[in-house]
């Protein structure tokens, strides 16, 4: 089961001198249960891709493909259906997504996804208190809350829950942790994180976070002016080095420190994504010395 | 969806019109429209409508565009066209139960209707050519000595300048508003008006709350930079009257002496 991208462009306001193309056929196969990253220039058509993923927006040209369904295939009623149906299965966090948070209750904001389903009201409330609990939210203390009286931090984790409520098999995250302070940041990662191992949550996320990236994800894609320029694991990723500087980006802090002590003489071994695996390789490489 | 609309009817270019103050090209529009209701005679009509056709072939905006500017106003062109048609008296051409189709009736319907276009589509040449941002500088100055009369013309023309500024961000906020309140299963498409409305709540609460937001950062973000009202406040754009705005006032007044000729001296 996977999400697939055949041939995908996207333009904006064909025919008129606004005219754009966010996305130049792209093709892409994101697995269940991986983690993936996003990374790119603003601008390089990340959000656009997002989109495309349950639905929000239709192709110029190409197909998405979610767990085999077309989402728009023939007949605007089934692509429609098609559609819906994605939503469930992609859950999608936007960019700040606690500015979409309009009921007077954090219970009631929760719940306002699950309700569109259909649930009945049990059911609701059992997703509503295990999905507060997933994004460390206490039930008791925060349901009864207005969602416009919690800090930054809080608000976002309301909204995540509001997501994470529908169930979904996806979760797409933009920039999630945008705008946190570094406790608020870390917490959600660690969150995220514990989704993605305990309820084998597939997550495809956008990060301007290198360090994030290399530590997080087991994909990672690069983007830059509507094209996939990448798409493999993030050791092979941040060694194309050719890549890396035509969309833009940066390698991990600790890759570019790695590769700077060995230019100053020391036999590093410079494959490391994380601090940990940095400081065992410098570890090692002071043993040899 | 709502990323597709486009703000006012601007059509980006670099023609002589794009090129005009507006300020002239507000005056000379006030000036041809009290042209069009002065002068009657269908040679006036023809050159009117020589000219307007004229000005859009200069101006490179397409005829699509053009035919696009007068369809809002399509039924009460038609409208007045029949009320004229049958309502004047003169030689008939034919009847339908009590109502008389009069030759007089079609001459004078046909001049009215072909006045409306003509209005339009001049009124839409400005718009078309000129930025909206320019329009309000141009208004401002325009009202400015109104301003004895304690008519607020920097105060209105801020308001409009940072009106237009802010509908993009809104129609983009909306835009993201909707698609998120859509990812958790909301449907705007279905059900009866009552749904429908109840489908508005999760969009505009949050809409309201970020343009309060917004309007809190944005009144902190002038006062920082010292904004304090219109007095002594200088433009960095200035609007500059240049050879093509007098070429252009020459040939209007030209025009309108042709006309008035026309129109009196037969």
């Amino acid at each position: 089961m996977s999400i697939e991208f055949k041939n995908i462009t996207y333009t904006y306001m064909p025919g008129t001198p606004f005219e754009r193309t966010a996305l130049r056929d792209v093709n892409l196969v994101i697995r269940e249960g991986s983690f993936t990253a996003i990374a790119g220039h603003t601008g390089s058509g990340k959000s656009t891709l997002l989109q495309h993923l349950n639905g929000l927006m239709s192709p110029s040209a190409g197909q998405v493909l979610v767990d085999g369904v077309d989402l728009n295939g023939r007949g605007s009623r089934e692509a429609k259906r098609a559609a819906m149906e994605a939503r469930h299965k992609v859950g999608m966090v936007f960019q700040y997504a606690e500015h979409q948070l309009f009921e007077e209750t954090v219970f009631a904001d929760i719940a306002f996804g699950p309700r569109n389903l259909g649930l009945g009201e049990e059911e609701i409330a059992g997703r509503v208190q295990e999905a507060m609990g997933w994004v460390g939210l206490d039930y008791e203390k925060f349901k009864d809350a207005s969602p416009f009286q919690l800090s930054g931090g809080q608000m976002r984790r309301v909204a995540i829950a509001g997501i994470l409520a529908l169930h979904p098999k996806y979760l797409v995250l933009d920039e999630p942790t945008a705008g946190l302070d570094a406790a608020g940041k870390e917490k959600l990662i660690k969150e995220i994180v514990q989704l993605h191992r305990k309820k084998k949550m597939t997550m495809i996320f956008v990060s301007h976070n290198m360090d994030d990236i290399a530590c997080l994800a087991d994909k990672v894609i690069f983007m830059e002016q509507g094209r996939v320029l990448l798409h493999d694991t993030p050791e092979k990723a941040f060694r194309a080095k050719e890549i890396l500087r035509e969309a833009g980006l940066c390698p991990p802090q600790i890759c570019s420190f790695l590769e700077e002590l060995k230019a100053a003489g020391v036999p590093v071994d410079t494959n490391a994504l994380t601090v940990e695996q940095g400081i065992e390789n410098i570890m090692e490489a002071m043993g040899r010395a | 969806m709502l990323s597709d609309i486009t703000i006012g009817q601007y059509f980006p270019g670099n023609s002589l019109l794009h090129r005009m103050d507006p300020r002239v090209k507000i005056l000379l529009l006030l000036f041809f429209i009290i042209g069009v209701f002065v002068f009657d005679t269908a040679s006036s009509y023809l050159l009117f409508s020589a000219l307007t056709v004229a000005c859009f072939i200069f101006s490179r905006i397409p005829v699509r565009m053009m035919l696009k500017s007068v369809r809002p106003l399509l039924w009460i062109i038609l409208f007045t066209f029949f009320i004229h048609l049958f309502s004047t008296p003169g030689e008939e051409i034919a009847r339908i139960w009590i109502f008389g189709m009069t030759w007089e009736g079609l001459r004078q319907g046909c001049f009215i209707s072909l006045r409306l276009v003509l209005l339009i589509l001049l009124s839409s040449l400005l718009t078309f050519t000129t930025s909206p941002l320019k329009l309000t500088d141009a208004m401002e100055y325009l009202l400015s000595p109104l301003k004895k009369l304690g008519v607020p013309a920097h105060e209105l023309a801020m308001m409009m300048t940072i009106a237009l500024r802010f509908i993009p961000t809104l129609v983009e906020e909306t835009d993201k508003i909707m698609k998120a309140q859509q990812s958790r299963g909301s449907d705007f498409t279905t059900g009866n008006i009552l749904q429908k409305a109840r489908h508005i709540v999760p969009i505009l609460v949050p809409l309201f709350i970020s343009s309060f937001r917004r309007a809190d950062d944005l009144a902190m973000a002038m006062e920082a930079r010292c904004y304090h009202g219109g007095e002594g406040r200088t433009q960095m754009k200035m609007l500059k009257v240049t050879s093509v705005d007098y070429l252009a006032c020459g040939g209007s007044i030209l025009f309108g002496g042709l006309l008035a000729f026309l129109q009196w001296n037969p």
